[in-house]
């Protein structure tokens, strides 16, 4: 099974969750797709054994046959292209690599090279296998780098994806590949209104879905009185305690110092295996 | 027009609960939320809208059935997945490049808009205040949050304010970049874990890049004393200004639930007071 950690907020404990999750079942994968702040690898300290780049495509121009008639530049829909009287010039940083400058050109003047923008890098930690992508700083397009990711998923084990915070197309290229979504949520105002962005990308996925409620006693009752009304399952409540903020802060899942938390995690798989039996 | 973005890197660090604070606080500014993919700050400024206008992103492709003769050329050429071999397009995967329908030769697919998010000038209690809201699973929340940042500047040369403060988005990429050009300080919220110290790193070096001036501010800095004093030594090493160190309250969560920001909630605790020094330093920093 192929489960996936999303919130709509950042910091709400969706690498709490991943990580201990990972930690509680065997032969696990764990692939951590928040490739902007990837941060599952300072609780595991993986020992990695792999790093590979994650290329992308930009347009090339050769200036001997290109006679600056712009009709790459106003083809190009992300302004990747500019041609003024004299000159044109490229701006890798912005371009899709959509390839319609190339099939625009009239003169044949256009090819494509391919640049790193992050990198993929696997390891393992104890019998989990390890994954992370990290977008090189400066970098603004995250899914090529979540797409290499994704190849790396073994549909014969239990898989966990851990989701970047947002609601955009990372999140749901990291979503729409798993069979069930765990939205980790903190039970305050923010909480719950980030919360209800979440849901609404997955139902638009139409993914079965559950809620953790993370940081359990800080706030107030909105979230729960939400997720009855919504009919959304509440998988697991984690109380706000010191000790596993304590743990968090120094690097420490928690269920290695509370080994009671790992039958927990176990029983909240096993009820999501049966509710999509 | 000085201009402030408050960013972490990490999310879930206090961002917008100090950019709140500060808002009370600082005079004569404008606020801007450009964490378009969840914001927040509209739940405690409780906004009078005055004005929304629609956000057009990326197009979207739309196949006409009757004209199509299904020769399968857009699917070969879209590079995004977003055209499957029964010709159904993908919404969520088209990024509106325009290639497919380049392609088609009998014209069946056009590019039509897709409305991605609204951008809402109002007026609060602290002053006018813009705000992005980018639709459930859309895309080009950079070019949201650049149009964002243009209204904010538009409204204080009207209202003739001369500070903008802007609540930044978690991460590193897009949206972050944007939210981040040409501002004069990018004040970066940290928390004392190894996590927030990892992707404030991570963050400073975008800041650096974009060549803003940094300044750190620690919130519940007493949470773990020996990973706030790590914080204060990779800043001096760097040469980059600790401004605040904010102490842990719960008063900031029962502030929020009551629709409050901490200076109004209580103006005498510790971390109000922690909040108002901040401001005083970071003003030192802007003139």
């Amino acid at each position: 099974m192929i489960i996936s950690i999303a919130s709509g907020k950042g910091g709400t404990g969706k690498t709490t969750v991943a990580v201990n999750l990972a930690l509680s079942l065997e032969n696990v994968q764990l692939i951590d797709c928040d490739v902007e702040e990837p941060n599952d690898h300072i609780f595991l300290n993986p020992d990695i054994e792999n790093s590979e780049n994650v290329y992308v495509e930009y347009p090339v121009i050769d200036k001997e046959k290109c006679d600056l008639c712009g009709q790459c530049a106003s083809f190009c829909m992300y302004n990747a292209i500019a041609v003024t009287k004299n000159d044109i010039m490229v701006f890798p940083e912005l371009c899709h690599s959509c390839g319609g400058c190339k099939l625009v050109c009239p003169r044949d003047a256009i090819d494509y090279k391919r640049r790193s923008i992050g990198k993929i890098e696997s390891g393992k930690s104890g019998d989990i296998e390890f994954y992370r992508g990290i977008l090189n700083l400066g970098e603004a397009r995250t899914t090529p780098v979540i797409k290499e990711l994704k190849k790396k998923i073994d549909k014969n084990r239990d898989v966990i994806l851990d989701a970047p915070p947002g609601a955009g197309c990372a999140v749901i290229e990291t979503i729409e590949s798993s069979d069930f979504c765990i939205l980790v949520t903190e039970p305050t105002p923010f909480g719950l209104y980030d919360l209800k962005i979440a849901v609404d990308v997955v139902r638009r996925l139409k993914k079965p879905f559950g809620v953790i409620i993370n940081k359990d006693g800080v706030g107030d009752k909105k979230v729960e009185v939400f997720c009855s009304r919504e009919n959304i399952p509440i998988l697991l409540r984690i109380p706000f305690d010191k000790r596993i903020a304590d743990l968090y802060s120094k690097g420490v899942p928690f269920v290695l110092e509370m080994g009671e938390w790992k039958e927990r995690f176990r029983t909240m798989v096993d009820e999501i295996k049966e509710r999509l039996a | 027009m000085k201009q402030i973005t408050v960013i972490s890197g990490k999310g879930g660090t206090g961002k917008t609960s100090l950019t709140a604070a500060l808002s009370t606080i600082i005079r004569n500014k404008v606020i801007a939320d450009c964490d378009v993919d969840a914001p927040d700050l509209h739940l405690l400024l409780n906004p009078k809208i005055k004005k929304t206008m629609v956000f057009h992103g990326l197009k979207l492709a739309e196949r006409d059935v009757e004209k199509c003769i299904r020769c399968m050329k857009c699917y070969e050429n879209c590079r995004f997945d977003a055209i499957n071999d029964e010709l159904d397009i993908d919404e969520d995967k088209c990024e509106g490049c325009g290639v497919c329908s380049y392609v088609c030769p009998v014209d069946a697919i056009s590019m039509v808009d897709r409305d991605t998010g609204f951008i809402y000038t109002s007026e609060t209690r602290f002053g006018p205040f813009v705000y992005g809201i980018l639709k459930t699973a859309e895309e080009a929340s950079g070019k949201l949050v650049s149009m964002v940042r243009e209204s904010a500047i538009a409204l204080a040369r009207d209202k003739n304010m001369d500070m903008i403060i802007i609540d930044g988005p978690p991460g590193t990429g897009c949206p972050v970049i944007a939210s981040l050009s040409g501002v004069d300080i990018a004040l970066i919220v940290t928390e004392p874990t190894k996590s927030g110290i990892h992707d404030m790193e991570r963050v400073l070096k975008v800041v650096e890049h974009f060549r803003v001036k940094p300044l750190v501010c620690i919130n519940k800095y007493d949470l773990n004393i020996e990973n706030s004093l790590k914080i204060e030594e990779f800043c001096k090493r760097n040469k980059i200004e600790v401004v605040g160190k904010i102490p842990f309250d719960e008063r900031f969560t029962t502030a929020l639930i009551n629709g409050k920001s901490i200076v109004e909630y209580d103006a005498e605790c510790e971390a109000t007071r922690k909040i108002f020094d901040m401001w005083s330093r970071i003003k030192g920093r802007l003139e």
